[in-house]
């Protein structure tokens, strides 16, 4: 068989997009679960409640300091099938959820250092005019801060949702069975003949899928930065 | 922007509310903690033996500290071998001609955007079907070599952007003494950016450690599998791997306290900027400097 012969095999043999675009729809609800979880969390770590801001930092230094597959697999050996907490009858179902829930908090940690580092860039002044117009903490934050806060954090935002769209492959942990390290891991094992073109096949899927990304957040972050 | 600003010093009546916050918070925290451990107590998980028997010796001679050596063992390689693949193409997108810079710079944005579970899964069997190395040590070689691959080429980033974030007067002195490019680079440049380079390795040291726990999917005999044979044997699962979350936990802890020790005391010996990166989110990494 010529290359082109081997592409079109590989492809009419195997559903290719399809493993993709559960990875796809992993990082889409993981992404929103830990937008909204670390944006609550970096909000917490500059407040000035002391007990919330420490929860904020703990959280952050468990998760960001624990290996995915270890909460994957925690989440599925240990509060799946030992406390017996599940999602859905339909075991795909559940475990995707899994899946989803674990990356949402693992990358929740990254998203609060991302934001952090966002609230970084606003200018003390501005925090200082928020306080004298006689502004309380939330109200500042929601008004002042965080627009500004988001603008500036547009692009560690952007590598935390490459870091996610590549890391939920790890979601073979969790027993996600049709993902696409799985998939190509079903090719190579029977088509041990073709292994470089199957992982050239995966790996452009991923360039694909973060480069235009990376392109997109960075213009983004330049187009939006805050003139000062 | 510290913090402090944020709010102001509170008075009497914030500081009541930042107390009632307080005991809001606390309970809460008190409510999460002792939901989890009801649920616990109900499925028999607090039982004294599931936690008892992860505290003998044989427990940890015979899996935790073997999966423990095996871990760092391969996270060493490919370190070592990271440092290697990143000081030659981050010095190959330096390279003044530019056929060298693009060759480079390909490699290293390739390496950056494949998630490293496809590169390791890919060689596993590869590597297992070719047979070029012994099957015994098909495992440690796929993880060395993919976490060598993906951490290498963040390390060339590291390198290429110490040397642009070294002020412009450094390389104008060295050229206003006469020195040509390579000298520069090699004399002047270099090694100031190495040095302030030094934290963001030890923090990529993090990475690799938790990426190398990716090993267990392909077998590998590193900590997290060991943890779990461990668990399944004796009947608690949960246990072992909670045990395992938390030794992990507290070495890369201890490293990234080490890398902001060491951007503190370096930041005098060069002219470049120390700070460690924002520490990366692991399997994935990213582009750019605040490597998630």
């Amino acid at each position: 068989m010529n290359l082109f012969e081997q592409v079109s095999f590989l492809f009419s043999s195997y559903n290719i997009p399809a493993a993709f675009w559960v990875n796809i729809q992993l990082t889409f609800w993981a992404a929103i679960g830990a937008l909204l979880v670390g944006t609550v969390l970096g909000l917490m770590r500059v407040s000035p409640v002391p007990s919330l801001q420490w929860l904020g930092t703990a959280y952050v230094t468990v998760f960001r300091n624990t290996p995915l597959t270890v909460l994957m697999l925690l989440a599925v050996l240990g509060v799946w099938s030992q406390l017996k907490i599940t999602f859905a009858q339909d075991f795909a179902t559940n475990f995707f959820i899994y899946a989803c829930v674990v990356l949402a908090i693992y990358h929740a940690a990254f998203v609060c250092e991302a934001v952090r580092s966002g609230i970084n860039t606003v200018p003390l002044g501005q925090a200082e005019a928020a306080r004298a117009i006689g502004l309380p903490f939330l109200p500042a934050a929601r008004l002042v801060l965080l627009p500004q806060a988001f603008r500036g954090a547009i692009a560690p935002l952007g590598n935390v949702l490459i870091a996610l769209i590549k890391n939920t492959t790890v979601a073979a942990a969790a027993s996600v069975a049709v993902e696409t390290s799985s998939v190509m891991r079903g090719m190579i094992e029977a088509n041990s003949n073709m292994v470089i073109l199957i992982f050239m096949i995966f790996a452009l899927g991923y360039v694909i899928l973060v480069v235009p990304v990376g392109v997109v957040t960075t213009s983004l972050s330049r187009k939006l930065a805050v003139t000062r | 922007m510290s913090q402090a600003v944020l709010f102001d010093t509170p008075g009497p009546r914030a500081r009541r509310n930042i107390l009632v916050a307080n005991v809001i918070g606390g309970v809460v925290a008190a409510g999460i903690v002792g939901l989890v451990l009801w649920k616990l107590g109900q499925e028999g998980q607090l039982a004294a033996g599931r936690w008892t028997s992860l505290f003998t010796g044989s427990a940890w001679m015979n899996f935790f500290l073997p999966g423990l050596q095996n871990t760092i063992v391969a996270a060493l390689y490919s370190v070592v071998l990271a440092v290697v693949f990143g000081l030659v193409f981050g010095l190959g997108r330096l390279a003044p001609l530019a056929p060298v810079r693009w060759l480079a710079g390909m490699v290293v944005e390739f390496f950056r955007a494949v998630p490293v579970l496809i590169m390791m899964v890919a060689l596993y069997i590869g590597l297992g079907a070719f047979g070029v190395v012994s099957p015994r040590d098909v495992p440690l070689v796929s993880v060395v070599v993919a976490l060598t691959l993906y951490n290498g080429s963040i390390i060339a980033e590291l390198v290429r952007s110490g040397v642009f974030g070294l002020p412009k007067g450094q390389r104008e002195a060295a050229a206003a003494i006469g020195m040509t490019h390579g000298k520069s680079l090699r004399l002047v440049e270099l090694p100031q950016a190495l040095i302030a380079m030094l934290p963001s390795l030890v923090s990529q040291f993090v990475v690799i450690l938790k990426d190398s726990a990716l090993g267990y999917i392909i077998t590998f005999n590193e900590f997290l599998q060991l943890s779990r044979q461990f668990g399944g044997g004796n009947g608690n699962m949960l246990q072992a791997l909670i045990v395992c979350a938390v030794v992990f936990i507290l070495i890369n802890w201890l490293l990234t306290r080490a890398a902001a020790l060491v951007a503190r005391r370096l930041s005098r010996r060069t002219s470049g900027r120390t700070q460690p990166r924002l520490v990366n989110a692991g399997a994935a990494g990213a582009a750019g400097t605040p490597a998630t």
